[in-house]
């Protein structure tokens, strides 16, 4: 944990509509290190990282990236996003290709796509597992393999810092499997991440340290707690693979 | 193809062949986003440009276009920053937009809303020469901002927030299709009519989809549709004593019906072809839910 700090968290508050959801979140990720934010629905998990990436205005605090202040940092490319998949559905087919080719604008000049841009958007299929669906429509997916397919979008920029808001919910064991081994290579490379977990599961070994927070506030900050297991968090609420048989509907992707 | 010698049926092809590309062009991206009845609404406030052209006797042509993007930026902006409420601001903005279009008219010398019908209904074969150069530059305008920032406007219609995060800058892009939108209402305004813009932007692309799983196969195919059914209502009007706008428009609902038709079996044997291409399926993905759902009850 020697490495410079990628992100950085002082006294960070914020507020959905006039309710406080964050009060005062002091978090340090540095280069190299995997942290997983664990605590119950409601705790601030999401709204944490979702400050971070500046779709949550912050009331009070600073956030670095980098070591630059959220509001000036625009060095977008070198953070991979995998936001938490929603429930709407969107209005026009578009395939894994399409989708995952979104990633690679952080990289490209007014959009203009060259070799070595497609290219990547096909190892980052590969690197998920995902180069037989590359012409498949994303709404005839699984739960799981869409969320491989917005894990693709994200490291199709080949980035430092991956953020994850529930990579893991509602995905089958097997995607699970598939994506905790994609996670395994990334991190051995040398990117950090961080990300939202209701349970560590299968990325259990990779996770250097935990943050829990309840109400808001940093409970706990250190090793993952392994002894009493994860299903000892206060307010634990299992999430339970999906039935593979239904398609998933999201507007994140359709 | 004698029709083809009367230099207003010329025009009025022309005019219709750009509108069958460029409301398709942008409607793919209001539909992506579920924003289909935008155009619809930027029709009704555009209404109101058209009252002030002849108030002021200007081209109704351009200031419904001055008057309609103002509008679209007005509903971009509720979008923002309305909260709860923003439905209701919109339709203040629609039916204001229409009653305003209608008092000035009337108020116009000479004005009456005979002169409206030609504009809510559209009125092809008195497509002006001058009418021409401004579908034309509009149409320019469209379907450079439609082709050639099409990956960042997916992108932001697919998911803002990950756009957002990408650095893509989200709010201008959706300005630029609020404006675009608002354009190509008054370029394909002449020619089905500000009440029926709406349907050539929206029907071709719903049609596109029952045979496309991709993006670009679908934006292919709603423009391929979009110009089959303007040349062909245009057309039908000259030989038939039918207005155009109305052909055109109910020409879109049968092709959209006719490829929901054909398109059943053909998502049948793509489905079988899948099946059969994919004989385990992802077996383990297959299997988990029934083997571990009840493990999950007593063992956690």
């Amino acid at each position: 944990m020697t490495g410079e700090p990628v992100i950085s968290l002082r006294g960070v508050t914020a507020e959905l509509g006039s309710r406080p959801v964050l009060r005062g979140i002091d978090l340090t990720v540095h280069r190299g290190e995997v942290v997983a934010l664990l605590g119950a629905n409601g705790s601030g998990k999401s709204t944490a990282i979702r400050t971070i990436v500046g779709q949550v205005p912050v009331s009070g605090g600073e956030i670095s990236l980098f070591g630059t202040p959220r509001r000036t940092f625009r060095d977008w490319s070198r953070i991979g996003y995998v936001p938490q998949r929603t429930t709407a559905a969107g209005g026009v087919p578009a395939t894994v290709t399409e989708v995952v080719s979104s990633g690679r604008l952080s990289r490209t000049r007014f959009g203009l796509f060259h070799k070595a841009d497609h290219t990547a958007v096909r190892h980052a299929l590969g690197l998920v597992g995902m180069a037989d669906r590359a012409k498949d429509n994303v709404e005839a997916l699984s739960g799981g393999q869409h969320q491989r397919v917005l894990i693709a979008r994200a490291l199709v920029a080949e980035p430092e810092l991956l953020i994850m808001d529930e990579p893991m919910a509602g995905v089958d064991l097997a995607s699970q499997e598939i994506l905790a081994h994609t996670l395994r290579e990334q991190v051995a490379q040398g990117t950090t991440v961080l990300l939202v977990l209701h349970e560590l599961g299968p990325l259990e070994p990779l996770i250097d340290r935990a943050v829990v927070l309840r109400d808001g506030c940093v409970l706990h900050d250190g090793p993952p707690p392994r002894a009493v297991g994860q299903h000892a968090l206060p307010g634990h609420d299992h999430v339970h693979p999906h039935d593979e048989h239904t398609p998933l509907r999201t507007g994140l992707l359709s | 193809m004698d029709f083809l010698n009367y230099a207003f049926m010329q025009r009025a092809l022309l005019a219709a062949v750009l509108v069958g590309i460029t409301a398709p062009a942008v409607g793919i991206y209001l539909v992506q986003r579920r924003q289909a009845l935008m155009g619809d609404g930027i029709g009704h406030v555009a209404m109101t440009g058209v009252g002030l052209g002849f108030l002021l006797s200007t081209s109704p042509v351009w200031m419904a276009t001055a008057v309609s993007v103002l509008g679209a930026v007005v509903m971009e902006l509720i979008r923002w920053y309305g909260r709860t409420r923003g439905d209701i601001a919109l339709a203040m903005l629609f039916y204001g937009g229409m009653a305003g279009g209608v008092m000035l008219i009337n108020l116009a010398p000479g004005g009456s809303n005979a002169n409206l019908m030609s504009y809510l209904f559209g009125s092809l074969s008195t497509v002006s020469e001058s009418d021409v150069t401004a579908i034309c530059l509009l149409a320019a305008f469209v379907l450079l901002v439609t082709l050639g920032l099409r990956r960042q406007l997916f992108a932001v219609s697919q998911d803002e927030e990950f756009a957002r995060v990408t650095g893509l800058p989200v709010r201008a892009l959706n300005l630029l299709t609020a404006i675009t939108a608002a354009v190509t209402v008054t370029v394909a305004m002449r020619v089905v009519g500000l009440l029926l813009v709406s349907a050539l932007m929206v029907v071709p692309v719903a049609a596109a989809q029952q045979l496309s799983r991709s993006f670009a196969a679908t934006f292919a195919i709603a423009v391929a549709i979009g110009v089959t059914v303007t040349i062909g209502g245009t057309i039908t009007s000259y030989y038939q004593y039918v207005p155009p706008g109305a052909t055109i428009v109910l020409l879109t609902i049968a092709a959209f019906i006719a490829l929901s038709v054909l398109a059943a079996p053909l998502a049948r044997r793509r489905a079988r072809a899948a099946a059969a291409g994919r004989p385990a399926g992802d077996p383990a993905e297959c299997a988990i839910p029934a083997t571990r759902g009840a493990a999950d009850e007593v063992g956690v």
